[in-house]
């Protein structure tokens, strides 16, 4: 992993409006597979992509956010929130989906994935890497 | 008339245009992103205050939002009560 660069990829759009929240996370899956070091950010409408209970049935469109459950299984463990957001919207995490990951070098620990951030330490978690994408 | 507001308000302006422009007797109808305006907890909630409106309900499923967590005298409908609320007012305005 010595050569892997720290690739942050930073979700600020609603899920269902648009298409951006869809098209990251496919990019994350497939970038996953070249084991580089990824993190996730959700910021501003972002942060609705990780609400529990969305049920898409009456609205014709696939409901992906079970999705991000399986990232922990492709070492995408790095899911920062920004505070800030949540709180705009009236959200807490309790209101997002319990996102976790199992650490091998403890056992297969089962782990948090979701790191809640304040918008200062969001921007030096921005600071520390080498590529960003933005949807 | 009926407003019709498909953008979350924390991601534009539409919504703060359309209750700023609305007069007694129109209709607000959140569809879409826009149904994020309706959550009671969220900033964007005073904007509805002495508005009539409503919430197309398989996007407030879609974005797993319960009716419990709505702000206080919104209305939910669905597809058919949609077309209804179109047939009855005059003239329809889409603040895309």
């Amino acid at each position: 992993m010595s050569n892997a660069k720290k690739m942050m990829y930073i979700n600020r759009k609603a899920p269902y409006g648009t298409i951006y929240a869809w098209e990251s996370l496919e990019v994350v899956l497939i970038g996953a597979a070249f084991e580089q070091d990824v993190s996730l950010a959700f910021m501003d409408d972002g942060v609705y992509q990780l609400t529990k209970g969305q049920d898409t049935s009456g609205i014709g469109m696939k409901n992906f956010s079970p999705t991000y459950a399986a990232l922990g299984d492709f070492e995408v463990n790095k899911i920062y929130v920004d505070k800030e957001s949540l709180e705009e919207r009236g959200l807490t995490l309790d209101d997002l989906q319990h996102l976790v990951w199992e650490d091998e070098d403890e056992d297969w620990a089962e782990k948090d994935s979701i790191r809640l951030v304040s918008r200062s330490e969001l921007s030096d978690v921005l600071a520390d890497q080498d590529v960003l994408f933005n949807f | 008339m009926l407003h019709l507001v498909n953008k979350s308000p924390y991601d534009g302006s539409s919504l703060n245009t359309a209750t700023s422009i609305m007069q007694n007797g129109d209709t607000l109808l959140l569809i879409e992103d826009g149904v994020y305006g309706a959550v009671k907890a969220g900033k964007a909630a005073p904007l509805l205050e002495g508005h009539s409106v409503s919430v197309l309900g398989p996007d407030l499923a879609a974005r797993g939002i319960t009716e419990d967590k709505l702000a206080d005298g919104i209305n939910v409908i669905d597809y058919a009560g949609f077309v209804d609320m179109v047939e009855a007012n005059d003239k329809v305005q889409s603040w895309l």
